[in-house]
């Protein structure tokens, strides 16, 4: 068994907004190994982002309340003191932004601000750091590093920025790297560039990548293993095989029948959800995908536990139907989906 | 223009009038230097001799990296920007710098659905004003209007009861519906749809996409579907035409663009998408291509790829390539292209959708076009992978 690095439990995170208590993520568990790559699949408002970002401290603020534990090498991330996790942030996990144009500081130097990070944790000259800084940039691919650390980041393109947040998330080798949907927001082109620079570094360091996404191909292509998330629960999770061959949740099947594929020939309609996410204020008791669930029972009103329902006990699911029932509702028109034709 | 002249576009088995053409039309936006007075310097080539046709009731899709112009040429072909060159007709009439008040008919028939739904809808305005502006600018009396935008709204699956509502009280998906049902407002042949599904979730995304599909075959609606997304326009389209820095690389029939991508760089696209398939990703080739698209002010000589082209030769950065017409009305513009033999090769012929600026020479070395003209310093010769400079036929 490989080393655990971070181990999260029972993570609850929630806001108190105008509106009453917002939960953004409920009773969350999950452990990250050394050389594996996790994606957290899911909607806007899911809690996916919430929750990493709630690793890296980012969502502490007065009306946001915290449950349960993160344990990084043994050092709990939710209690940690400020001090504490400025000390750990940035070192021994790290995290890659959506949108590096407003993730990086527009008043200075790329170079500036990669020596900046690692001089904030490690007691070395300014040159030493510009030094690493360089090798750093050339190794995510950024042609004439040493020119381009004097460069400010509006002078770089989307995938050379996002290069640049790559190799500030490395410059201190973490054992955790968080990539927030790294390559959303660029062309395709540059986007499997970004993924191979992703893998090729972070296989060389062996660290844990948690990767955040809500796109599917990306998932296929990087992921070990997958956590599906929805109205802040983990719904599913698995290998990256068993959540595209043998999904056990209905909202993993929905997911994968509204995909579009390029390779196949379209079905004449895409097996999408019906309905809308719930409000996170103020949730109903009970499955939380019950009033989209075109499946659902009496059982349902209450919650499933988070529990291994096949023979393959790290296969966990939220739902209460049996595995051999599954199997049937989930196929449509030959492929995996919710509902056909369903209503638009 | 004489009949002769007309393009008449491959992609069509019947034989009936297309509905909208574009004929080499060019869009370039002018690059001025210093701030007060503008001395033009150089020009974006945004648009750079596109020609395209669409028939009745088809898809045509767009796909391209962002800077291609996709969405510049979607802003043209409704006329929201005037072409600095080239014609483009409607129903065979031109329009292309018709006024605003003769475009008025054109309005009514062609409509555009926006990316972003949040800032394409009047926040300050209620939904039933929003989808019944459309209406009453053609004609349409108030009470007549009021009850359309009902019909209208349910057709979209929103409730009808919502009338009143303001946009920031809808979700995303909800506010694309509205779009949707905006454009419906005045009986369109023909939407343009310019990225409608990028900015939602992709269970939100299906049912839009559904939706769609059942209004075009409800309505018998033409599309033209413009997306960075290469699986979402195969699923709507029946054409596929890829742009890369202003030009059409490849039109290639839907069904066609995965299983047998001719141009090098609908190829590196695809290749560069990762499937929803796990296995699928493991076992195929993929190639993936350095470097990024050249800038717009000063593409590249010859074809515009050949600077990230696995395949370029020295005949690329010189002779800009015609789109030859392949079986099945499968248009490339490459000299080097991919999955086609050499009897496909030598069958087929210059397309006339080929930009005004392409070389006469066609893949395999042959001349296009009767009256072509060879280009001076180009040799036949030249044509050949095997004459590739060093390094760079390595994957060709």
């Amino acid at each position: 068994m490989n080393e655990q690095l971070l181990e999260v439990e029972d993570l609850e995170v929630s806001f108190s907004t105008e509106d009453g208590l917002l939960r953004a993520v409920s009773g969350v568990s999950f452990t990250v190994s050394r050389g594996e790559a996790v994606a957290i699949v899911g909607e806007s408002g899911s809690g996916k982002s919430v929750t990493v970002m709630t690793l890296m401290g980012l969502t502490r603020s007065p009306n946001s309340r915290f449950a349960g534990s993160a344990r990084l090498h043994g050092e709990d991330l939710i209690s940690a003191s400020e001090d504490k996790l400025e000390a750990i942030r940035g070192k021994d996990i790290a995290m890659i932004f959506q949108d590096p144009i407003s993730a990086l500081s527009p008043v200075q130097r790329v170079g500036a601000q990669i020596v900046e990070q690692i001089r904030a944790h490690e007691k070395i000259s300014k040159a030493e750091a510009l030094e690493r800084a360089i090798d750093l940039m050339g190794r995510v691919g950024i042609p004439n590093a040493r020119e381009r650390a004097r460069a400010y980041p509006h002078e770089f393109s989307g995938g050379m920025r996002q290069r640049v947040m790559i190799a500030m998330a490395l410059s201190l080798s973490p054992s955790v790297l968080i990539a927030d949907e790294p390559t959303t927001a660029l062309d395709v082109t540059i986007q499997a560039q970004i993924l191979d620079e992703i893998r090729q570094l972070s296989a060389e360091s062996n660290n844990g990548v948690i990767f955040v996404t809500h796109d599917l191909g990306v998932v296929a292509d990087i992921a070990d293993r997958v956590l599906v998330m929805y109205a802040g629960r983990l719904v599913e999770q698995g290998t990256v095989d068993e959540i595209f061959y043998d999904p056990q949740h209905p909202y993993t099947w929905g997911l994968l029948g509204s995909v579009t594929r390029v390779d196949r020939d379209p079905p004449r309609r895409l097996a999408a959800i019906p309905g809308q996410p719930p409000s996170l204020v103020g949730m109903p008791e009970g499955c939380p995908f019950q009033p989209r669930c075109p499946h659902a029972f009496d059982r349902c009103r209450e919650l499933p536990p988070l529990a291994p329902r096949l023979p393959d006990a790290d296969h966990l699911d939220r739902c209460w139907l049996k595995p051999d029932d599954k199997r049937a509702l989930r196929e449509i028109g030959g492929r995996i989906g919710l509902i056909e034709g369903a209503a638009s | 223009m004489t009949e002769n002249d007309t393009i008449v576009a491959g992609p069509r088995a019947d034989g009936q009038q297309p509905l909208l053409q574009a004929e080499h039309l060019k869009l370039l936006f002018p690059v001025k230097s210093g701030a007060l007075i503008g001395r033009r310097i150089g020009s974006v080539h945004a648009v750079d001799d596109v020609s395209l046709s669409l028939a009745e009731g088809q898809t045509l899709g767009i796909v391209g990296e962002s800077g291609c112009g996709k969405s510049t040429l979607a802003r043209c072909l409704v006329r929201l920007l005037e072409p600095t060159d080239g014609t483009l007709r409607f129903h065979d009439a031109d329009i292309t710098h018709l006024g605003r008040r003769s475009l008025q008919p054109f309005r009514r028939e062609v409509q555009f659905v926006f990316q972003d739904p949040v800032s394409s809808l009047n926040p300050r305005k209620r939904v039933g004003q929003i989808v019944s502006t459309p209406m009453r600018l053609h004609g349409m009396k108030r009470g007549d209007a009021t009850s359309r935008v009902r019909e209208l709204l349910q057709r979209v699956g929103l409730n009808p009861e919502h009338i009143n509502r303001f946009p920031h009280e809808f979700s995303g998906g909800q506010r694309q519906r509205i779009g949707v049902a905006r454009a419906l407002a005045t009986n369109p042949r023909l939407i343009v749809l310019d990225e409608p599904v990028s900015a939602l979730d992709v269970s939100i995304q299906a049912q839009v996409i559904n939706l769609l599909d059942d209004l075009q075959d409800e309505f018998g609606l033409s599309y033209v579907f413009i997306a960075h997304g290469l699986s979402v326009v195969r699923h709507f389209s029946d054409q596929i035409a890829v742009m890369y820095l202003g030009k059409f690389m490849e039109v290639s029939p839907a069904a066609e663009l995965y299983s047998k991508p001719i141009h090098p760089y609908t190829e590196a696209l695809l290749s560069a998408m990762p499937l929803p398939d796990p296995r699928e990703n493991r076992v195929r080739e993929r190639r993936v291509i350095g470097g990024e698209p050249p800038n717009p002010i000063q593409p590249p000589p010859g074809c515009r790829f050949h600077t990230r082209c696995p395949r370029a030769t020295d005949i690329c950065q010189e002779v800009e390539p015609p789109l030859a017409e392949y079986a099945g009305g499968h248009l490339a513009a490459c000299h080097h292209p991919l999955n086609v033999d050499s009897t496909e090769i030598s069958a087929a012929a210059r397309s006339p959708l080929s930009p005004l600026s392409a070389g006469e020479l066609m893949p395999g070395g042959r001349e296009g076009a009767a009256s072509g003209t060879q280009l001076p310093g180009v040799s036949r010769a030249t044509a050949g992978p095997s004459d590739a400079p060093d390094g760079q036929d390595g994957a060709g």
